[in-house]
C-alpha cells in the first residue's frame, strides 16, 4: 500500500488540513494565548459562527463574504463575553481559574441549546461554487474547500500578527500580555485593551466559523470535537504566538495525515495527543512560547 | 346536567363496547407506552424523526377509537443518546409510570443495556432500528421494526452485486463505531468466503474531517467495488472528497452502508454529489412499495415534521416508527389482549401487514427475510428537496421484490 | 479526635444499615437506578475535589478514569469471570496507577497546561481501547452479569448498597486528606506551590498521593458501571459529560471541604436526574449550563459558602 506518491500526497494534504486546523485555533491563540481567559466557549463560538454562515448562504450569500460580514457582531459578542467574565472573576482578584473554566462551560451549553432552538438538531452544509471541485498542483489534486481553509488561515495569521506588530493597540494588547502594571503605569487602561483583544478573538471565530462549515457539514454538538483539537494546537504553538499557532496547526495535520497513510486513520488521535503530552514535557511553554 | 353527562358516558361505553367486541371493563384508563428516545445528542435527528411518526400512529389510533377500545398514550424521555441513560429510564417507565407496553429508543448503543433488563422481567420490547442488539442476551419477546433481516444478507447483497459486474478486490472503509464495525466485519467475512481481495482498508475515528487522502488512496489501490460503512458528517465529507479527488474507472459499486444519505437535509444539500452511489435504505417511495396506508401516513407525517423540525421527508425512520404501533395493534386486536406473552406468541407466529409492507420475524426477533433496500441514486439535481418526493431518484436493485431497475456501472459512468 | 473519628465510623455504619433497610423496604426498583447514578456522581465530584479542590489541579480527565474503570471491569470480567468487588479493587488499582502517572505530569505543568494534558491523556486513553478488540473496541460489548447474590433480592439493590459503601470510602477518604497533613500541604500548594516548596512541603509526593487516591476513587466508580449497563461502549464510558459533572458538581458545593462535592452532587444529580423525567428535552443541558454560571458567578464558595454565610448571620442575629 506504501509508496511515496501517496507519502507525498498526504504531506501536501496534511498541511491544507493543519491550516484548517490553525484557522479554527487562532481566535484561540488570542484569548487564551495572550490573555490568559480559561476560553473553553470557543469551539462553541465557533460553531456559531459556522450556524451563522450557514443562515446567510440560506439567503444566498457566499460562506466566506457571510464570515466575514458577521466580524461586527462576533466583536460585540467577545467584548460582552469578556466584560462579564472581568466584571466577575478577573476584578475580584480572585484566582479564576476553575470558576472561569466553569464559566465558560456554562456559556457553551447555552449556545448549544440555542443553536438546538433555533436551528433544529439536523446537521447543515453551505452551498459555494467552489464546493466540491478540485484544482491539480502538479500530481497532487486539491479540493478547493481546502485551499480556501489554506488560504483563510494565512489571511487571518497575516492579518493578525500585522496587527499586533504595526498598531499601537496591537502593541498595546501584547504589552498587557506581558505586563499589565506596566502598561498601568504608562496611563492605558488594561480593561479597554483586554476588551478590545477578546473582541478580536471572538471576531475571528466568525470567519474561522465559516470555514468550519465550508470543509465540511456542521451540527449543535460538533463543538465537543474541537475541544481537545483547539486547545492542542494552541499549547503546541507556545501561547500567544500568531506564526506559531499556523505551524503548530501544520504540524498536527501533516502527523495525523502522514498516520492515516501509514497506520491508519484509527491510530491518529492517540498520535497527535501523544505529541502535545511529549511537546509539554520537554518544553512547556510550546515550539514558539514567549 | 351532570345526570346527562353520566347517562351519555354510560351510552358511549356500552357502544364502544358493543361495537369492538370487547368487555365493558375495558373502559379503564388509558393505554400507556413508554420509550426513551434520542431528542438530544449525536442520534437526535433520528430519534426525533422516529418519534413524529410513533406519535402520528398513536393518534390514528386513537381516532379509531384506541387500542382494544383505551385511548392510547405515550410516554417519552430524553434519552441523550447514551447507552448510560436507559436503564434508569426504563425503571421509571416501568415501576414509576406503570406503563402497559414497551418501545425501544432509536438505534442500538441506547438499547443495549435494555436487553438484559427486560430479558430478565419477561417483558416484551419492540425494537427501533437497533442492529443485531440481541446477539448476546438472545430474548424471545424482542421483535425489531428494522429491515435487516439475517445480519449478513446486506453486505452480502453488495458484494454479490459487485461480483456479478466483474468485481474481483474490494476496498472497505468503516468509521469506529459500532454499527459500521459489526457491519465492516460481517462484510470481510464475506469477502474472504467469496474469495475478493481487500486491497485497501481503513478504520477512521469519528472526529475526521478531511477525507482526501482515504478517497486517494482508494484509487491507487485500483478496487473494483468500494464498501462505505460511515455516519452522516462522515458520509458528506467522503462524497464530496469522491467528488473532487475521484476513485478511478475501476471502481464498479461505490457506498453500501453509509448513514446520512437517507436524511432530506443531507440529500438536499448533497444533490448530485451522491448520483452513482448504491447504498443501503429502508423505504423509498417508489411504486413497488406502496403498502396500504403508507401514502395516507407520509401526508400526515410531512405536515407535523416541518413543524417539529425534524426531516421533511421522513423515509428512512419514520414509518417503521408507525410500523412499532402497527404490530403491537394487529398483535392486541387479534388477541384481544395485552399481556406481554401472548403478544409476543402471535407476533412470532404472525405476518404483520404494516406500512412498510408484511413483517415476519424469526426466532431472534429480527425480520425473517431481509427486506433492507439497495438503491442506487441516478439523475439527482442540486438543491431540490421536492424531487426525492418523486419515483425514480433511487433505482431499487435488491430486494428482487421491491425491485424497479438494474444498476449502472462502473461507478464514474452512473455518476454523469 | 478519636472520638469524632468513631462518631464519623458510626454514622457510616448507620447509612450502609439504612440503605440496605432501603432495600428490603423499598420495591419499586426506580429510585435504586436514579441512586445508582446519583452515588456514582457523588463519588466522582469527591474524587475530583480531592486534586482539584484542596491542591487547585484541574483534573479535566474524570471521563478518562471512569472510562477505564469501566474496561477495566469488562476486562476482568471476561478474562476471568471475576465478581464485581474483584472487579473494583482491580479498577481501583488501575486508577492509582493512572493517578499516579498523571501526579507525573504536575512535575512540568501547572494551571491550566495540567488540565489540557488531562484532556490529551483521555483521547489517547479513549483511542488505545476503541483499537482494542478484546473488550469490544469501537463495537462496544455486551456482557450478562451473574445472578445476584444474596442477601440481595435484586442486582441493581446490591449496586446500590456498594455504591453507599464506595460513596462512605470516598467521604472517609476524602475527610482524612482534608484533615491531616496531606490536606495542609494540598492547601499549601494551592495557595503557593513555590513557597510550600521552600518551606520543605514535600510537594510532588503529596501531588502524587492525592493524583492516585482521586485516580483510584474514580476508577473504582466506573467499575460498577460495566455490570450496571451490561453494556460497554467508550462513547458512553469516555464522555465528556463526566469530567464537567465532576467539575461542576465540586464547584456547585464548594470546594474546600469535603462535604462541599457531596453536597453538589445531590443537588446536581438529583436535578439531573429530575429533568430527565420531566422536561426531557435540550432544556435539560440549559439548566446545567444556567445553574452554573449562577453558582460560579453568584457563589463563589458554592453551596457550603453559602450556607456558611446563612449560619454566621443566624448566629449573629441570635447573638444580640
Amino acid at each position: 500500500m506504501f509508496s511515496f506518491e501517496l507519502l507525498l500526497d498526504a504531506v501536501v494534504l496534511g498541511v491544507m488540513l493543519g491550516c484548517f486546523y490553525a484557522a479554527v485555533s487562532i481566535g484561540l491563540s488570542v484569548s487564551f494565548g495572550l490573555l490568559d481567559v480559561p476560553h473553553v466557549a470557543h469551539p462553541a463560538f465557533l460553531v456559531l459562527g459556522a450556524y451563522g454562515a450557514y443562515a446567510l448562504n440560506q439567503a444566498g450569500w457566499d460562506p466566506i463574504v457571510a464570515g466575514i460580514v458577521l466580524t461586527p457582531l462576533f466583536y460585540v459578542l467577545g467584548v460582552v463575553a469578556y466584560r462579564v467574565y472581568f466584571e466577575t472573576f478577573e476584578k475580584r482578584g480572585s484566582d479564576a481559574g476553575v470558576r472561569g473554566l466553569a464559566f465558560f462551560f456554562g456559556v457553551t451549553f447555552i449556545v448549544e441549546v440555542g443553536i438546538i432552538m433555533v436551528f433544529g438538531v439536523d446537521q447543515r452544509t453551505v452551498q459555494a461554487g467552489y464546493i466540491g471541485k478540485a484544482i491539480d498542483i502538479g500530481d497532487v489534486r486539491i479540493p478547493m474547500r481546502m485551499i480556501a481553509a489554506f488560504g483563510g488561515a494565512l489571511a487571518l495569521t497575516l492579518a493578525l500578527t500585522a496587527y499586533f506588530s504595526l498598531t499601537f493597540s496591537g502593541r498595546a494588547i501584547r504589552a498587557v500580555a506581558q505586563d499589565e502594571i506596566a502598561l498601568r503605569l504608562m496611563g492605558a487602561n488594561p480593561l479597554k485593551v483586554k476588551q478590545l483583544a477578546f473582541g478580536i478573538a471572538t471576531a475571528v471565530v466568525a470567519v474561522a466559523g465559516a470555514l468550519l462549515i465550508i470543509v465540511g457539514p456542521v451540527e449543535p454538538t460538533t463543538h465537543r470535537v474541537y475541544i481537545g483539537r483547539t486547545f492542542c494546537v494552541v499549547v503546541l504553538a507556545g501561547l500567544g504566538s500568531m506564526h506559531g499557532t499556523l505551524v503548530a496547526g501544520i504540524v498536527l495535520g501533516v502527523v495525523e495525515s502522514i498516520v492515516l497513510t501509514l497506520y491508519g486513520a484509527s491510530w491518529a488521535p492517540a498520535i497527535s495527543f501523544a505529541m502535545l503530552l511529549v511537546v509539554l514535557a520537554i518544553r512547556p511553554q510550546g515550539m514558539f512560547g514567549r | 346536567m351532570k345526570r346527562l353527562d353520566l347517562i351519555k358516558g354510560a351510552a358511549a361505553a356500552a357502544l364502544a363496547a358493543i361495537g369492538l367486541g370487547m368487555p365493558a371493563i375495558a373502559q379503564q384508563g388509558p393505554i400507556k407506552i413508554g420509550m426513551s428516545m434520542p431528542l438530544t445528542g449525536g442520534l437526535a435527528a433520528g430519534g426525533k424523526s422516529s418519534l413524529v411518526g410513533i406519535e402520528v400512529w398513536r393518534d390514528d389510533i386513537n381516532a379509531k377509537g384506541g387500542l382494544l377500545g383505551r385511548k392510547v398514550e405515550l410516554v417519552v424521555y430524553d434519552d441523550k443518546s447514551s447507552a448510560s441513560e436507559t436503564p434508569a429510564i426504563y425503571a421509571k417507565l416501568l415501576d414509576v409510570d406503570k406503563v402497559d407496553l414497551l418501545f425501544a429508543p432509536y438505534a442500538t448503543v441506547p438499547t443495549a443495556p435494555l436487553m438484559p433488563m427486560v430479558k430478565q422481567r419477561g417483558l416484551l420490547l419492540i425494537g427501533n432500528f437497533s442492529f443485531q442488539v440481541n446477539h448476546t442476551v438472545k430474548h424471545d419477546m424482542w421483535f425489531n421494526n428494522a429491515p435487516w433481516g439475517p445480519a449478513d444478507t446486506w453486505p452480502r447483497n453488495f458484494v454479490d452485486l459487485g461480483i456479478k459486474h466483474g468485481a474481483k478486490t474490494i476496498a472497505i472503509i468503516a468509521a469506529d463505531q459500532e454499527f459500521a464495525q459489526n457491519l465492516a466485519k460481517i462484510a470481510k467475512g464475506i469477502a474472504a468466503e467469496k474469495n475478493i481481495t481487500v486491497v485497501y482498508e481503513q478504520n477512521y475515528p469519528p472526529a475526521t474531517v478531511e477525507f482526501s487522502s482515504m478517497v486517494r488512496a482508494i484509487k491507487a489501490s485500483k478496487a473494483d467495488m468500494v464498501f462505505v460503512m460511515s455516519y452522516p458528517p462522515d458520509s458528506v465529507g467522503l462524497l464530496r472528497a469522491v467528488q473532487e479527488i475521484g476513485v478511478g474507472p475501476s471502481v464498479k459499486i461505490f457506498g453500501g452502508g453509509m448513514v446520512g444519505l437517507q436524511f432530506s437535509n443531507i440529500m438536499e444539500s448533497m444533490g448530485s454529489l451522491m448520483n452513482g452511489v448504491v447504498n443501503y435504505n429502508s423505504y423509498l417511495p417508489e411504486k413497488s412499495m406502496d403498502f396500504p396506508g403508507a401514502k395516507a401516513f407520509f401526508e400526515k407525517y410531512q405536515k407535523r415534521a416541518v413543524e417539529a423540525k425534524v426531516d421533511p421527508l421522513g423515509y428512512y425512520l419514520a414509518p417503521f416508527g408507525y410500523a412499532m404501533g402497527q404490530m403491537v395493534e394487529q398483535a392486541a386486536h387479534a388477541t384481544k389482549s395485552l399481556d406481554h406473552k401472548t403478544l409476543a406468541a402471535y407476533l412470532r407466529a404472525n405476518t404483520i401487514q404494516s406500512i412498510v409492507g408484511p413483517m415476519e420475524f424469526a426466532a431472534d426477533g429480527e425480520r425473517k427475510v431481509s427486506t433492507t433496500l439497495l438503491a442506487q441514486f441516478r439523475g439527482v439535481v442540486d438543491k431540490n428537496i421536492e424531487q426525492f418526493r418523486q419515483p425514480g431518484k433511487q433505482i431499487i436493485l435488491l430486494p428482487e421484490a421491491f425491485k424497479t431497475g438494474d444498476v449502472v456501472v462502473p461507478f464514474e459512468k452512473a455518476r454523469q | 479526635m478519636s472520638m469524632r473519628r468513631h462518631g464519623f465510623w458510626i454514622g457510616a455504619l448507620c447509612v450502609l444499615a439504612l440503605a440496605y433497610g432501603l432495600t428490603l423496604a423499598i420495591r419499586n426498583e426506580y429510585a435504586f437506578f436514579a441512586g445508582f447514578i446519583i452515588l456514582q456522581f457523588i463519588v466522582l465530584a469527591t474524587a475530583w475535589n480531592i486534586l482539584g479542590g484542596y491542591a487547585g489541579y484541574v483534573n479535566f480527565g474524570t471521563s478518562a478514569f471512569f472510562g477505564i474503570g469501566v474496561y477495566t471491569a469488562i476486562f476482568l470480567f471476561k478474562a476471568l469471570g471475576a465478581p464485581l468487588l474483584v472487579q473494583m479493587a482491580g479498577a481501583a488499582v488501575m486508577g492509582a496507577l493512572l493517578g499516579f502517572v498523571t501526579g507525573l505530569l504536575t512535575l512540568r505543568l501547572h494551571g491550566i497546561f495540567f488540565s489540557i494534558a488531562t484532556v490529551a491523556m483521555t483521547i489517547i486513553l479513549e483511542t488505545l481501547v476503541i483499537n482494542w478488540k478484546y473488550v469490544g473496541g469501537a463495537t462496544g460489548i455486551q456482557v450478562l452479569r451473574p445472578p445476584v447474590t444474596e442477601p440481595f433480592d435484586s442486582y441493581i439493590k446490591m449496586l446500590f448498597v456498594i455504591g453507599v459503601a464506595l460513596v462512605i470510602v470516598a467521604v472517609a477518604l476524602s475527610r482524612h486528606v482534608q484533615g491531616s497533613w496531606i490536606g495542609r500541604g494540598l492547601r499549601a500548594i494551592r495557595d503557593d506551590e513555590t513557597a510550600a516548596e521552600c518551606t520543605g512541603v514535600p510537594t510532588l509526593r503529596l501531588k502524587l498521593l492525592a493524583c492516585s487516591i482521586s485516580g483510584a476513587l474514580m476508577c473504582a466508580a466506573g467499575a460498577p458501571s460495566a455490570m450496571y449497563l451490561q453494556f460497554a461502549d467508550t462513547t458512553s464510558a469516555f464522555n465528556l459529560n463526566y469530567s464537567v459533572s465532576a467539575l461542576a458538581m465540586s464547584l456547585i458545593g464548594g470546594t474546600s471541604h469535603w462535604a462541599g462535592p457531596v453536597l453538589g452532587a445531590i443537588v446536581l444529580g438529583v436535578t439531573q436526574q429530575a429533568l430527565t423525567v420531566t422536561i426531557s428535552s435540550e432544556l435539560n443541558v440549559l439548566v446545567l449550563g444556567v445553574m452554573l454560571i449562577l453558582f460560579v458567578v453568584g457563589a463563589p464558595e458554592g453551596l457550603l459558602g453559602l450556607l456558611r454565610k446563612g449560619w454566621a448571620r443566624l448566629a449573629r442575629g441570635g447573638g444580640s
